[in-house]
């Protein structure tokens, strides 16, 4: 598989906060890769920045922002607007060569076409989350940023969003989300990556996250707390 | 550009309430401004009590002036209540009926004739501090306009009175012979019989008569000038330096219409851009799909041409009823479209800055109703520091300028149009500049 991003020596910096610090990795096309650690890691800043949305005060990433679908984690959708406006709009926007066949493709993909000309005002949070996804995905772009997509979501919405996030894996989409469910992270990703305090700590598989913190079999949570808690041997 | 529009208009559209509120709000407020600017203020609910005996008069000279007159000068002054006693008058001004009492006593007639004593009139009130400075600013005008017209009657009995004392013939002063020889004609008189006396004690009198006679004249002329003087001792001449004289009621047109610009655009804009954020859809926008000066400038655009035709719209309704000048309407076009412009780039500003649709509508009504209010205290009617503070404010926010391109391009007034446009154009800059900045962190 070919690499779909590529991200050097990141940094960030807020006045004297130091929110990310060279930071370098590699997404593969088709692949998913969790960004796991705990709050004020470093997480969202560092989808944003992949996203486009914030400039990094060092490094690089190799996809220009276009190529990144983006997700934020409260989703960015105008709410007077219908599901359909919505996607419309965001084709429109991202120059998408024929529009009407791209919302129409979104919204059978996301099971919204019976929505389609509902306000996204009267959604529940599930289905606001599938358009956010959705918009993302409006110019089928090659990288996938989902910043804690599951979130607000129950146990059948997020089945069906991680059903969903594979079947765009499989067809080749490299998938970056963050999350704080690490249960989520082992269950759906090829990878991990873990940041604490703006540092990538690890970068690697469940099983290797496991194996190096001497958890083989366990739970994967306790052995990320360890991990974080210096108590590996990473 | 076409789609952000495309979907603002839709969202305005859905979004009725707001949009009918967003217009007649401002409108009304307009209108009220424009109102209380135009109408002259309404004279004051006064009772009036004269007590005087009826047909009393002043005598002057030979003349006799009407007390009931320096009455009715009073009652032209005010909404007047005529009332009996003065019992009569306490029991309104103290129910609210009136808003206060003015009780011409009996005995005015014989303190003015008694050329000793002023004679009084006794103002009675009731109500709070604000009433009570109304009645005592809105008599004491009154008053002194009764009094003066009063004084004027008066001092036209004393000059003809001079008048017949210097000229002579039928003087009308009661016991006085019918055919007087008037004051004047005495030196002329005495010098002919002077000239007919031998020298001696007797002509030497007579010459000392005739000298006195012709001072006597001289000063008694000059008198009859000073009653002039005194009763009106300095008189208004008003000269316009700029511009044309502007009617009170077509600069309450400008007003009303300068306001709603200014309402409609910085609430449109302000709101506009905070929405963006208060969706959380400005990161996914400004992500390389569209710049931050693209979002500013459409939101701007679209805020400012919704408040080009509102303003329009009303200044063209209100030209039904009062008397403009259409010869100018390209002027007002040009003044609508910078104001609008001006307003639109603060509006821009303030949903920057704001962050949420709420607090930027908030900051934008907060801003306004002020701007709009201090650019109309009169310069130079405030305290120095004071209106040095309010010229300030005025000059660094759109609305006086605005105010000013409009007035020039309704009116001719002065400053010519171009000054405010010019002005308008460094305002537009300048706040487009800070709703740059304040746009710059996306999240």
């Amino acid at each position: 598989m070919s690499s779909a991003l590529s991200v050097s020596s990141l940094a960030k910096s807020y006045g004297g906060l130091q929110a990310l610090r060279d930071i370098a990795f590699e997404v593969l096309a088709g692949e998913t890769v969790a960004v796991v650690g705990p709050n004020g890691a470093g997480k969202t800043t560092l989808l944003s920045i992949i996203a486009g949305i914030q400039a990094p005060s060092a490094g690089a990433v190799s996809a220009a922002p276009r190529e990144v679908g983006w997700a934020p984690q409260q989703a960015a959708l105008y709410s007077k607007l219908s599901v359909a406006e919505n996607l419309e709009l965001f084709a429109r926007l991202e120059k998408v060569r024929d529009p009407h066949a791209a919302v129409a493709r979104m919204l059978e993909q996301t099971g919204l076409s019976e929505r389609a000309h509902e306000p996204v005002a009267r959604l529940s949070g599930g289905n606001r989350q599938r358009v956010n996804v959705a918009l993302a995905l409006i110019a089928d772009p090659p990288v996938l940023a989902l910043d804690e997509p599951s979130a607000s979501l129950d146990p059948g919405q997020r089945e069906r969003l991680w059903e969903f996030i594979a079947g765009l894996a499989r067809a080749g989409t490299a998938v970056l989300f963050s999350t704080h469910n690490v249960s989520e992270a082992q269950r759906n990703a090829d990878r991990l990556l873990v940041l604490s305090e703006g540092r990538l700590l690890f970068a690697g598989s469940p099983a290797a996250l496991l194996a190096a913190t001497g958890h083989d079999g366990a739970d994967l949570e306790h052995a990320l707390v360890r991990f974080l808690a210096g108590g590996s041997g990473a | 550009m076409r789609w952000l529009l495309r979907k603002d208009l839709l969202i305005l559209r859905r979004s009725r309430l707001l949009v009918a509120l967003l217009i007649l709000y401002p409108v009304a407020i307009a209108l009220l401004i424009g109102f209380a600017i135009s109408r002259s203020p309404a004279k004051p609910h006064v009772a009036i009590v004269d007590q005087t005996p009826p047909g009393e008069t002043v005598a002057v000279g030979s003349r006799r002036v009407a007390v009931d007159e320096y009455a009715q000068q009073l009652f032209s002054q005010v909404d007047s209540v005529r009332v009996a006693t003065r019992a009569q008058a306490i029991a309104k001004v103290k129910s609210g009926e009136v808003l206060a009492a003015v009780v011409i006593p009996p005995n005015i007639a014989a303190r003015l004739s008694s050329e000793v004593q002023q004679a009084q009139l006794e103002v009675l009130y009731n109500g709070d501090a604000l009433e009570q400075s109304l009645v005592q600013s809105t008599l004491a005008s009154a008053v002194a306009q009764a009094n003066l017209n009063f004084s004027e009657q008066i001092q036209q009995a004393a000059a003809a009175a001079i008048s017949a004392l210097l000229q002579g013939g039928g003087s009308g002063i009661l016991g006085a012979p019918e055919n007087l020889i008037g004051l004047n004609r005495i030196p002329p008189t005495l010098k002919a019989i002077i000239a007919r006396t031998p020298r001696g004690p007797a002509r030497s009198e007579l010459e000392r008569i005739e000298a006195f006679a012709g001072f006597a004249a001289e000063n008694l002329a000059l008198s009859r000038q000073v009653l002039s003087t005194i009763s009106q001792p300095i008189k208004v001449r008003s000269v316009l330096l700029r511009g044309r004289r502007t009617p009170l009621n077509t600069f309450a047109v400008v007003v009303a219409v300068s306001v709603s610009l200014m309402f409609v655009c910085v609430l449109l804009a302000a709101g506009g851009v905070a929405l963006e954020r208060e969706e959380r859809a400005l990161g996914r926008l400004v992500r390389g799909l569209v710049s931050r000066e693209t979002l500013l400038v459409e939101k701007a655009l679209l805020a400012a041409c919704c408040s080009f035709v509102v303003a329009l719209a009303m200044l063209a309704g209100v030209g039904a009823f009062v008397s403009l000048d259409w010869s100018r309407a390209a002027l007002w076009l040009l003044a609508l479209a910078f104001g609008a412009l001006a307003f639109g780039a603060l509006g821009v500003a303030i949903g920057a800055l704001a962050r949420e649709v709420r607090a930027a509508s908030l900051l934008a009504f907060l801003l306004s109703l002020p701007l709009a209010f201090l650019a109309l205290v009169p310069s130079g009617s405030v305290s120095g520091g004071f209106d040095a503070a309010i010229g300030a404010v005025s000059f660094v926010f759109p609305f006086k300028a605005a105010l000013q391109a409009l007035d020039a391009a309704v009116n001719g007034a002065a400053p010519a149009i171009g000054g405010p446009l010019v002005h308008l154009s460094v305002l537009m800059l300048v706040f487009a500049a800070l709703a740059r900045a304040g746009l710059q962190r996306a999240d």
